[in-house]
Formats: C-alpha cells, sequence, structure tokens
C-alpha cells in the first residue's frame, strides 16, 4: 500500500462495540447488567496481572483483590504507595452539587467533553460523570481527609476553567490523600492474601498467546529490579495503568521514572495507541532555571484563582523588579484577551499565550537559550484583598515550595511561572470496556486514551483513575473473566519464550553496546526535539525535521549508548535505557499522528490551522476522530528494535456526538 | 463490588509491644519522681534544725502506727521503690538492646537536630543514678560508715541530723552529691516530659509544650532543693 | 560551587561497603542536590566508572522515593526532602559526607538505595479502613469537626520516607507508624478499627525489628512534613486504652 506523507498507511475503520444502544444514561446501567457474573467461588480460580499502583492500577487491584481474584501488582518503585499520582495537587472533580450551584452528571460530562475540544468519546466520558459521586463517597469512607468547612461538611472549590465549584480537594496534596487511600485498600488485600505486591520490578514484555482459546493476553515479563532476575507472570487477564508517557519530552512535571515501556511494549504486540501526539502543557509550572534541571515542578493551577498573570508591556521593562513597574506598564493578558474568563481559560490557551508573550520577547526571569522563559502570576491584588494570612492558609505550601526551589519569597515578589508537559490524553486505545485492540488486555488511567480529548480539563485525571480502577474495570473485566480460567501456559510455551528472549536479548544488547553517550543525553536530546517541534505548537515542517532527527537519534543510541554496570543487579542506568529506547520509538510516532493531524485543537496548535486572531481553528469535518494506531514491524537493519519500526497504520474511529452538539470552543 | 475475603488476623497482644514496656518506665519513673520529690522536701527540714529533722525522720518510722509497725510505712515505700527499679532497669535494658539491634551499623557523621542533652543521656545517665543510689544507700541507710573523722559512728546513729552535717562538711562529698544531682536532673528533664509522652497526655501542641515545662520545673526543683542542705552545710549555715 | 563528596557505596545487599571521595566543581546553586548528584553521575559514566545508585522519582518532595544522610542530618541539614534541598544550603568548598538510610529493618540494596518495604508491612497490618469497594455511604453522612479534620490531615501528609527512623537514635519507626494511628484515629470512619489497628501495627512495627521510641523527637526534626511528635502521644494513648479494654 502506498505510503501517505512518506509514512503511514491507513486501515480499516474501528468502533466501540460494548456500549449497549440505549440512551445515553442508561448505558452504564445497562452494561453493568449485561456483563457476564462470576461466581464468588470461580473468583479464586481466575487470576489478573496489574501494572501501576497509581489511583488507576491501586484502586483495581484493591477491588479486585476484595472481589476475590487473584490479583498479581506490579510497580517499579519501591512502594506502591509511591506512585505518580501522589503528586497530583489541585483536586478531584465529582458531580455531587453540594454547592447547589447547577452541577449535574450532565454538566460534567457537558464540561468534560468541551473541555476535550469534543475529541473524547462520549459514552465514556458519561459514564466517568456518573460514577464520579461514589468516588467521594467511597474516598472519605476510607479516610481520605478532604478539605471541610467548620460544619463539618466537604469544602469545594471551582478549577481549571469551569464555572461551578465541584473539585474536591485536600489542601495542595489531593492526589497524594487520594493515593494513600488505594494503597491502604491495596495494602488491606496485600494482607488478606488476594493481591501478591511486586514493587521494584518493571514490566518490560507483554506476553500474547495465540492457544486455542485464540489471541490473548495472557502475561508479562518482568525485571526484577533489585535481583535483575527477568521473570514470567501469567494470568487469565493483564491490565495496564501504568500512567502517561510525557516524560518523552525529558523534562516534565512528571516523575523521574515516569515511562511508555508498559505501553509501547504492548502497542508493539498489537495494541493500538491513540491520540499519541496529544500532550497537555501546563501554565503554571516553576521555569526552567538551567541546564543541568532534570524535571519540572508544577505548582497546581488552584493560584490562578487568585493570582493574576502578567508580563511588562514593554520589553525594556523585562528584567526590572516587577514591583517597581507601574499598573499601567503592566499587560494582564489572560485578563485582556479573554474578559469572560480571565485568569481562570483552560490549559492550553493559558500555556499558549504564556509562550506568544515570551516570544514576543516580553518574558520575565533568567534568559534560557534566547528568550526569558517566564510570566509573573501575583498575588499582590490578593493579599491586600485577603490578607497574607488567608492567602497563606489557602496556598502556603505553594507558596513554600516556589521558595524552596528557586530561593524567592513569592509573598513579597510575584512567581513566575512557565508551561510544562504535564499530562498526556494519548494512551492505549480501548472500548467502553477498556479493553484495549488485544483481548484480555485492559487498560486503565492516564495510560488510556479515553475520556480527555484532546485536552484536559483541571482536576479531571484523578477522577478518572478512580472511577476506572474503583468502578468501572472490575465491573468491566468480570465479563472477560467470565469465559476464563484460559488453558494453562507453561513456560515453555512460544509466546512466552519469545517475550522472555526478546527481554533478555535487549538487556544483553543495551549493555554490550559500550559507546560514548549516556543515556540521558540522548533523552535530553530527543526532549529538545520534542518541545521544539511536537510542543505547544507544530507545523508540518517541523515535524517532518522532528521525524528525521528522531530516526538518527535512535539509529546513534543502538550504536553508541554507554550503560555501564550488569544485568544482574540493581541498575538504574540499565532501567533508565530501556525506557529512553521506548520514548526515541514513541517520539516519531507522536510526531507522525501530530503531522497528520492537520488542526488546532485542544492542547494541540498547529500554526497551519488558525482563525485570523490567531485562535485555533478545529476542523470537525476532517477529524473529528480518534486516531488510533497500530505498530508494524520493519525491517532490522541495525540490531535489536533500532530501525524495527515499519510504517504504522491508521486506524480512525469516528467521534459521534448525540446527546451532546459540537461546537467551536470560544473562551473570549 | 461484593467481597468475599476478610484481611487476616494474626492474634497480637497490646501487652507484647514496645509501647508497654515503655508504660512500664514511665509508671515507675513517676513512683520515682514522686519519692525523690518527698525525700526532697525531707531534706529540706535540716533547714528547721537537728530537733525537727531527727523527729520528722522518726516520724517516718512511726508513721501509720499502730495499723503498721514500727517502719512499715517505711518498708512499704522500700518495697514499691525496688519493685519499680526493677521494673524500670527491666524495660530500660530491654529497650536499649532492642535499640543496638536496631542499628548493627552506624553512621560515620550523626548530628542531632533537636535532641536535648537530657534525652541523649538518659540510659548512661540512668546507670549513673543507680551507682550512686547503691553508694548512697551504703552511705546512708545500709552501712553509715563514720567518713568524717570528727564525728564517731555512734552520733551518726544517733541522728541523721548529724550523720548529715558530718558527711557535708566534707566538700568531695559534696562535690559527689552535686555530680549526681545533675545526672538526676538530666534524667528528669527528659524523663518527666518522656513519662506523659507516653501516657498520652501529650496529644496537642499545647499540651506537648506543657509536658516539656513541667519537664524542666521538675528537674529544676529536684536539683535545687537537693543541692541546698549539702551546700548550706558546706557553707556553715546549718549545723 | 566546588565541593568534597564522601560518598558510601556498596555493591550489593551483602558486599561490604565503603565511602570513596569524589570532588566536584561547577555545581551551581540552584541545582537541587539531586541534580548534584546526577551531574557527577553524568561524569563518572564518561569516566567508565559505574553512577551512584540512590532513589528518587517525583522529586517534588512528595514521593518519599528519595533520602539520604547528609552530613550526619536525614534529608541534610535543612527540614525537608533530599530532592528538594539545594545546593545554595551549602557553602563552596564544604566536605559532604552522604550516607544511605541505616536501620535493621531498612537493609542497604546498593549503594545510597534501601529496602524500605516495612513500612509497607507495617500498613498492610492494619493501617487502613476496612470499606468495600461500592458499599460507602453518602460522604456527607458523617461531618468531621474541622479540629478532627485538620489534626488528621496533618498526620496524613507522610509521605512514607523513612527520615524518622534514619534520624532516631533508636531506629524507631514510631513517627510513621503514630501518623497513620493518628490521621485514622482522628476521623469518624477510622473509629471502629481504633484499637485492634494500633495493637497489630505495633506488634508489626516491634516484629520487623525497629527499635522502641524514648521520645527524642529527633524523628519530628528531621521529617520532611514536619509531623509533630504529639501523634506518638496519640498512639501511645490509644495503646493504653486497647491495654484497658484487653486487646
Ligand atoms: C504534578 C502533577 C499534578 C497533577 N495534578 C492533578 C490534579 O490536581 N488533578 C487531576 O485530576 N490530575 C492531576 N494530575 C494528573 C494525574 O495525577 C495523573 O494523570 C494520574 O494520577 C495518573 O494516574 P495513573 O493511575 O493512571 O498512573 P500513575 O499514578 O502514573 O501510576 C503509574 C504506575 O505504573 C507503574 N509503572 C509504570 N510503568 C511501569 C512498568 N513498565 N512496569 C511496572 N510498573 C510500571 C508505576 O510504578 C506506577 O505505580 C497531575 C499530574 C502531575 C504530574
Ligand atoms: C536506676 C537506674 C536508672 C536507669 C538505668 C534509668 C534509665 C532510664 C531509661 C533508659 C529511660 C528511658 C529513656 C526515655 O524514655 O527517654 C528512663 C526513663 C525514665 N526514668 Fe529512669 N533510670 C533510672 C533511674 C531513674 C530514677 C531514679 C528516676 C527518678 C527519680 C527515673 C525517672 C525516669 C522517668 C520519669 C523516666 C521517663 C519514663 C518514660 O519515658 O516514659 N529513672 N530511665
Ligand atoms: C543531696 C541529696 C540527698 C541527700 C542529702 C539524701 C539524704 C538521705 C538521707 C539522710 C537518708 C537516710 C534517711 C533515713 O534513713 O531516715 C536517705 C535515704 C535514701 N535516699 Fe537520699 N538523699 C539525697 C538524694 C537522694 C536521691 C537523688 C535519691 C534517689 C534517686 C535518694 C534515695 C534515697 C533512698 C532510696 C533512701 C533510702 C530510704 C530508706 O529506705 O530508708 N536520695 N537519703
Ligand atoms: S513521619 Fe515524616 S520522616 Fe517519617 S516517614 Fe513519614 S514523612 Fe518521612
Ligand atoms: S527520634 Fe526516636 S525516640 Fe521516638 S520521638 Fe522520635 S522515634
Ligand atoms: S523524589 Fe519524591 S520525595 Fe524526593
Amino acid at each position: 500500500m502506498a505510503l501517505i506523507d512518506g509514512l503511514y498507511t491507513e486501515g480499516e475503520k474501528i468502533a466501540d462495540t460494548k456500549a449497549p444502544n440505549v440512551p445515553i444514561e442508561r448505558k452504564w446501567t445497562q452494561r453493568k447488567f449485561d456483563a457476564a457474573l462470576v461466581n464468588p467461588a470461580n473468583r479464586r480460580k481466575l487470576s489478573v496481572i496489574i501494572v501501576g499502583t497509581g489511583l488507576a492500577g491501586g484502586a483495581a487491584a484493591a477491588t479486585l483483590g476484595e472481589a476475590g481474584y487473584r490479583v498479581k501488582s506490579f510497580c517499579y518503585q519501591d512502594s506502591p504507595r509511591r506512585a505518580h499520582s501522589i503528586a497530583a495537587q489541585g483536586g478531584i472533580n465529582a458531580a455531587k452539587n453540594y454547592k447547589e450551584d447547577g452541577d449535574s452528571v450532565f454538566r460534567l460530562f457537558y464540561d468534560t467533553v468541551k473541555g476535550g475540544d469534543y475529541r473524547a468519546r462520549e459514552t465514556n466520558v458519561y459514564r466517568l460523570a456518573e460514577v464520579s459521586a461514589n468516588i467521594i463517597d467511597q474516598c472519605v469512607a476510607q479516610g481520605v481527609p478532604f478539605a471541610r468547612e467548620y460544619g463539618g461538611l466537604l469544602d469545594n472549590r471551582s478549577f481549571g476553567g469551569v464555572q461551578v465549584s465541584r473539585t474536591f480537594y485536600a489542601r495542595g496534596q489531593t492526589g497524594q490523600q487520594l493515593l494513600i487511600g488505594a494503597y491502604q485498600a491495596l495494602e488491606r488485600q496485600v494482607a488478606a492474601g488476594t493481591v501478591e505486591m511486586f514493587s521494584r520490578h518493571e514490566m518490560l514484555e507483554l506476553i500474547v498467546s495465540d492457544g486455542p482459546d485464540g489471541k490473548r493476553a495472557r502475561g508479562i515479563i518482568a525485571r526484577d529490579l533489585v535481583t535483575g532476575e527477568i521473570e514470567t507472570h501469567l494470568a487469565d487477564a493483564v491490565v495496564l495503568a501504568s500512567g502517561g508517557y510525557g516524560n518523552v519530552f525529558f523534562l516534565s512535571t512528571n516523575a523521574m521514572g515516569s515511562n511508555v515501556t508498559a505501553t509501547w511494549r504492548a502497542h508493539r504486540k498489537g495494541a493500538y495507541f491513540a491520540n499519541p501526539c496529544y500532550t497537555q502543557i501546563h501554565p503554571t509550572c516553576i521555569p526552567v532555571s538551567g541546564d543541568h534541571q532534570s524535571k519540572l515542578t508544577l505548582m497546581s493551577e488552584s493560584l490562578r484563582n487568585d493570582g493574576r498573570i502578567w508580563v511588562p508591556k514593554r520589553r525594556e521593562d523585562c528584567d526590572k523588579d516587577p514591583r517597581d513597574i507601574p499598573e499601567e506598564d503592566r499587560d494582564y493578558y489572560l485578563e485582556r484577551i479573554y474578559p469572560a474568563f480571565g485568569n481562570l481559560v483552560p490549559r492550553d490557551i493559558a500555556s499558549r499565550q504564556a509562550k506568544n508573550v515570551c516570544d514576543e520577547g516580553r518574558g520575565v526571569g533568567p534568559m534560557v537559550g534566547d528568550f526569558r522563559r517566564g510570566v509573573y502570576l501575583d498575588f499582590a491584588d490578593a493579599i491586600a484583598r485577603l490578607g497574607e494570612d488567608a492567602v497563606r492558609a489557602k496556598y502556603g505550601n505553594l507558596f513554600d515550595m516556589y521558595a524552596q526551589i528557586t530561593g524567592e519569597n513569592p509573598y513579597e515578589t510575584p512567581m513566575r511561572i512557565y508551561p510544562a508537559v504535564h499530562y498526556t490524553m494519548g494512551g492505549l486505545w480501548v472500548d467502553y470496556d477498556l479493553e484495549s485492540s488485544i483481548p484480555g488486555l485492559f487498560v486503565a488511567g492516564e495510560a488510556n486514551f479515553s475520556d480527555h480529548g484532546a485536552n484536559r480539563l483541571g482536576a479531571s485525571a484523578l477522577m478518572q483513575g478512580l472511577a476506572d480502577g474503583y468502578f468501572v474495570l472490575p465491573n468491566t473485566i468480570r465479563d472477560y473473566l467470565a469465559k476464563g480460567p484460559f488453558e494453562e501456559l507453561s513456560e515453555a510455551d512460544a509466546a512466552v519464550a519469545e517475550a522472555r528472549k526478546s527481554v533478555e536479548d535487549r538487556t544483553q544488547k543495551l549493555l554490550s553496546i559500550n559507546g560514548e553517550r549516556s543515556v540521558d543525553s540522548f533523552h535530553r536530546e530527543l526532549g529538545n526535539i520534542m518541545w521544539e517541534y511536537c510542543g505547544m505548537e507544530r507545523t508540518a515542517e517541523g515535524l517532518q525535521k522532528a521525524i528525521d532527527l528522531i530516526r538518527a537519534l535512535r539509529d546513534e543510541f543502538w550504536r553508541n549508548v554507554r550503560v555501564l554496570g550488569a544485568a544482574d543487579t540493581l541498575n538504574q542506568s540499565l532501567e533508565k535505557a530501556g525506557r529512553v529506547a521506548d520514548f526515541l520509538e514513541l517520539g516519531e510516532l507522536m510526531c507522525i499522528d501530530a503531522l497528520h493531524r492537520r488542526e488546532s485543537c485542544g492542547g494541540h496548535f498547529r500554526a497551519e490551522s488558525q482563525t485570523e486572531d490567531g485562535e485555533a481553528l478545529r476542523h470537525d469535518d476532517e477529524f473529528a476522530y480518534v486516531g488510533a494506531w497500530e505498530f508494524t514491524p520493519g525491517t532490522a537493519e541495525s540490531g535489536i528494535d533500532s530501525g524495527t519500526m515499519g510504517p504504522p497504520v491508521l486506524h480512525k474511529e469516528d467521534l459521534v456526538y448525540q446527546a451532546i452538539e459540537l461546537k467551536q470552543r470560544s473562551y473570549k | 463490588m461484593a467481597t468475599t475475603t476478610a484481611p487476616a488476623k494474626r492474634r497480637t497482644r497490646a501487652r507484647d509491644t514496645t509501647v508497654f514496656l515503655k508504660f512500664l518506665m514511665a509508671t515507675t519513673g513517676i513512683v520515682f519522681i514522686g519519692y525523690v520529690l518527698l525525700h526532697m522536701y525531707g531534706n529540706l527540714k535540716v533547714f528547721a534544725g537537728q530537733e525537727a529533722f531527727d523527729s520528722y525522720a522518726h516520724h517516718l518510722r512511726t508513721f501509720g502506727e499502730p495499723i503498721l509497725p514500727y517502719g512499715g510505712m517505711l518498708w512499704i515505700i522500700r518495697i514499691v521503690l525496688v519493685a519499680s527499679i526493677l521494673g524500670h532497669l527491666y524495660a530500660a535494658f530491654t529497650l536499649w538492646s532492642r535499640a543496638n539491634g536496631a542499628r548493627s551499623q552506624r553512621y560515620a557523621v550523626k548530628k542531632a537536630a533537636k535532641a536535648t542533652l537530657g534525652s541523649r543521656t538518659m540510659r548512661w545517665g540512668g546507670v549513673a543514678i543507680l551507682v550512686f543510689v547503691v553508694w548512697h544507700l551504703i552511705h546512708f541507710t545500709i552501712v553509715k560508715p563514720a567518713i568524717n573523722a570528727d564525728v564517731s559512728a555512734s552520733a551518726i546513729a544517733e541522728s541523721p541530723f548529724t550523720m548529715m552535717v558530718a558527711s557535708f562538711q566534707l566538700w568531695w562529698m559534696v562535690a559527689i552529691y552535686l555530680l549526681a544531682m545533675i545526672a538526676l536532673g538530666l534524667h528528669l528533664s527528659h524523663g518527666t516530659f518522656s513519662a506523659q509522652q507516653t501516657l498520652g497526655w501529650t496529644q496537642t501542641a499545647r499540651g506537648y509544650q506543657r509536658a516539656r515545662t513541667i519537664g524542666y520545673v521538675v528537674a529544676a526543683v529536684v536539683v535545687v532543693g537537693f543541692a541546698l542542705p549539702p551546700l548550706a552545710i558546706l557553707f556553715g549555715i546549718v549545723g | 560551587m566546588k565541593l568534597t563528596l564522601k560518598i558510601w557505596r556498596q555493591d550489593g545487599p551483602n558486599a561490604k561497603g565503603d565511602f570513596v571521595t569524589y570532588q566536584v566543581d561547577d555545581i551551581l546553586p540552584d541545582m537541587s542536590f539531586l541534580e548534584m548528584l546526577d551531574v557527577l553521575n553524568e561524569r563518572l559514566i564518561a569516566e567508565g566508572t559505574e553512577p551512584i545508585a540512590f532513589d528518587s522519582d517525583c522529586r517534588e518532595g512528595i514521593c518519599g522515593m528519595c533520602g539520604l544522610m547528609i552530613s550526619g542530618y536525614a534529608h541534610g541539614p535543612k527540614q525537608t526532602t533530599t530532592c528538594q534541598l539545594h545546593m545554595r544550603s551549602f557553602s563552596d568548598g564544604e566536605t559532604i559526607t552522604i550516607e544511605p538510610w541505616r536501620a535493621d529493618p531498612f537493609p542497604v540494596i546498593r549503594d545510597l538505595v534501601v529496602d524500605r518495604s516495612a513500612f509497607d508491612r507495617i500498613i498492610a497490618s492494619g493501617g487502613f479502613i476496612s470499606v468495600n469497594t461500592g458499599s460507602a455511604p453518602e460522604a456527607h453522612a458523617a461531618p468531621v469537626p474541622k479540629e478532627n479534620a485538620d489534626r488528621a490531615f496533618v498526620a496524613a501528609e507522610c509521605i512514607g520516607c523513612g527520615a524518622c527512623v534514619a534520624a532516631c537514635p533508636n531506629a524507631s519507626a514510631m513517627l510513621f507508624t503514630a501518623a497513620k494511628v493518628t490521621h485514622l484515629g482522628e476521623l469518624p470512619q477510622g473509629q471502629p478499627e481504633r484499637y485492634s489497628r494500633v495493637v497489630s501495627m505495633l506488634n508489626q512495627h516491634d516484629a520487623e525489628g525497629f527499635g522502641g521510641c524514648t521520645n527524642i523527637g529527633e524523628c519530628s526534626a528531621a521529617c520532611p512534613k514536619g509531623i509533630p511528635q504529639d501523634v506518638i502521644s496519640t498512639l501511645n494513648a490509644d495503646l493504653r486504652h486497647a491495654l484497658r479494654t484487653g486487646r
């Protein structure tokens, strides 16, 4: 078949087949009813592997353990409690309408689809909104210490571009508190013997068997990061809840170990990767201060509720002490351009405008490269209005964090912020049941693509993770498990042996190259390419260039990387090398996806597709679909893995909106 | 999701925990504090003169008569004290050896950020107190040796006041006692706070601060109260 | 900045370790402590020496993965996590000694990496509220007085980093254990299991081989989340209650 743009081919369309054909409000109830039940006595005979112990994976493991299945849970950290979900600050949405401000399941659903710029699947999002209220009940019962009012009832705030107060929070540590809740539930099951925990284990391959039961995901190959042992784990179903892949950009707000390996390996085994180019750039991060930087730190977006964003009107003022710049010389650009939403416009808009003013040369802070990359987030008004104590009570820990990192006192001088990669909306393609295109492989949380379209609203990732883990997956996976137990696999099975061998070979290969450059140096270079050409603003030309650069870099990686040490001990360079190797492949797919989507939507701005006044222009006629990519192997030219990526196949899933109408987003 | 499993419960008992040992230490510690305060009060009677002090000592022995025999009260106190010492020591040494076992590989560099001198010297300080008490009992209760050549053994046996005065006219005797009192003061400055914390009386920031203050006050009172009589004798104010 | 680093290196759990001295220059005050080690590691790789193994993940002070003994202080001289400690807290020319957490229940895995799974087992022994998914009552059914909610929150902030153990002269994990006991014990939802929880968690704490607490308070001074020592008092009070009621 002829290559499109010389890069990919197009395959058959795909569609979700699992959402029942009833009105949207009844779909989930109906699906739960239709899904087969598993007799409690049989559950002990069924096993599930869950990779990831974040909100999605931790909650799923706890719930499936409770239900009586045999669960094996994996994470690469030393404890499940450290999954990256712990870092979420701002809050979690739920349609509780405790504030009586007009919120409802439908409004949460509507806001989420709209916030995602109409690129999410309606049915999944509706269900998310529907179960959101249960999440809060569940977490409160577990002892999650949400913020409360003086009367003892739960407090809410409004968050990230919505006009109702539906965000539940626990100071600036909501993710931590929710995760600890899930972790405790998980540990309870560990003690009960239903969940077996494998921490410091990294999944390196998926086992897909093609036995008499048909093609199914049946297990994983994992490396014990302490002993280096390559282990085979088999089960009746596999769940990936391995989080997002924002670290492809090297600098992001993700944890150092966040990776794409689990999902990428599954992709290579046949799972479709949907919308890989959809990344969210978060507007309120602490700016980069130099080359040594290993990661970026997010400041909760809740800061935008009280802080005002501005830059100097004139370039000459950019290196002045901000307190000496008079009111009339300041440009509160968000308030100016978007009077209705002001500083609370969605993340993508806030980020892009920040980039624009910095590109105009009006950024503030130290020079990084040719520009100052930072804008002010000023609390002077809030402090004058509410008093310093009130501001401290609300944002104290964020201010402390800022002071600690930058060495500046934000109560006195305005904070400096700049956008940074934060979340990836793309991920493995799943249907309504969260099942991927490989039977028996389920994907939950940030690792799947399902609920946020082209842009995620604040406080909705936590909601999705817990919805998937506590409520959705446990109900849908039983429909699959009811068909099991499947035929026992042995280690000698061809699929198992092949998976294992490929992991061993790859490990050996990485250790034997012994080239000149460290893993980090490759990662950093890849990150620069991605940020430059596949970041906030993209052009066809830039993306083409990026693809060439990534290919060359990947090639060099497999010839010239230096990974010291041995395979049979804790070897952090080896861990990183494996992750970066996968990022080097993913990066290319992201660029291909970005290139083919010639529209601006959500967090994804294509320079070729904008309105006259420079706003994003979506093309619903051409692009109202999910781009799900199928992997094709290439021809091995230079050793293992490199050069083995063939042109991917694009499968489109048309997005059909029945419950709400497609509209151009406008925040003006 | 319906649950078909219940968490496995291992049989565990509250009295098998290290915190139980701490209760033992705290209650016996409080007994000591009470005793030491009373004893100090008794010692301060030397300022009231020989007669008052001797009759106080006598009174201690006749207290509770005729329900208790002569010296009965004293024996009850002694039994309580001995039992407490045994309990206190048992708990102290058990926890001590546990702590040593919990860190067999030591740090090359370790600094204290907040720990008080008192808290860091509890163990060796306690041992010092133990040594002192043994010596003290030989000195004033069991053997009552005539250390001061100017005063005869029979005079000492006759009057506790004389016994005190004879001893503390010697500067080195005063020095030994003062050193012991410093050890005791350190032990109590942390111990008094620690006992309250162990018994769960310091659950708020204020309660915690209060317990700290009580600790320092008790320690100061005990040190000063005990130190006064020997110093007064040494400098000839009493006797 | 120029610094002399004395770093503990140990090849594996059973290997004998020792200090190795490294000189680093071009360290910027804005670097975090771990970024300084990254710089050193890049150099070691270039020289063909295996880089120093140390744990970190979030690098924002919340996951609790990082943790080093820095010149005698857990997480260094500031009350924060190692990842949030910046080089501006040190002076040019300083010698810094870097050791792993030392406690027998935290065996060294390699270099500066230790195994803290004992903490997970303490939580597994009872550090939870037994509620099954889907069976929770409406969240507003049980109001929580603000003081209790606030104190529960303060205790719940623990990130499980292990600095309390590392700093405690007795290698006791009492602050960690007490933080969880207090977090759950302050909430109405935590009441039914309150006293059985403290008994089983303490038994597990002791079984792991941690030392007993003698209220020294180094733990709270080192705790990056500033968990106050009064939570230990709450644990003690709860245990006393358990004792009285014969648990
Ligand atoms: C700084 C920050 C702040 C945020 N704030 C908010 C917020 O306020 N509100 C909100 O809704 N969302 C927020 N988000 C987004 C949200 O936190 C995440 O999207 C969400 O927590 C992801 O959860 P998860 O369960 O899918 O995955 P994660 O929590 O990322 O967990 C991934 C798990 O997978 C494991 N894993 C990964 N790869 C492997 C492998 N190869 N082998 C074995 N195990 C593996 C990891 O060990 C980990 O346990 C924030 C994100 C960041 C970065
Ligand atoms: C006989 C020798 C003694 C030894 C070896 C000893 C040792 C100890 C030790 C190791 C502790 C625990 C440290 C701590 O909790 O921080 C302790 C606590 C204490 N000791 Fe002693 N001690 C001795 C005598 C005394 C005496 C004579 C008194 C009082 C006059 C006393 C009062 C206390 C108190 C109040 C505590 C605090 C209890 C607690 O922590 O809950 N001790 N002692
Ligand atoms: C300057 C300090 C002290 C002085 C002058 C002093 C003096 C005395 C005297 C005179 C007696 C004998 C009383 C009698 O037999 O009637 C005595 C007994 C005793 N003292 Fe002290 N004492 C001092 C400090 C202490 C301390 C610090 C402790 C304990 C920690 C202590 C514990 C005892 C005990 C246990 C007895 C024995 C009581 C008995 O059973 O008869 N003393 N002391
Ligand atoms: S109590 Fe503090 S020091 Fe201890 S593990 Fe928790 S956060 Fe770390
Ligand atoms: S330092 Fe140790 S002794 Fe107790 S108060 Fe803290 S655990
Ligand atoms: S790396 Fe997460 S707390 Fe330091």
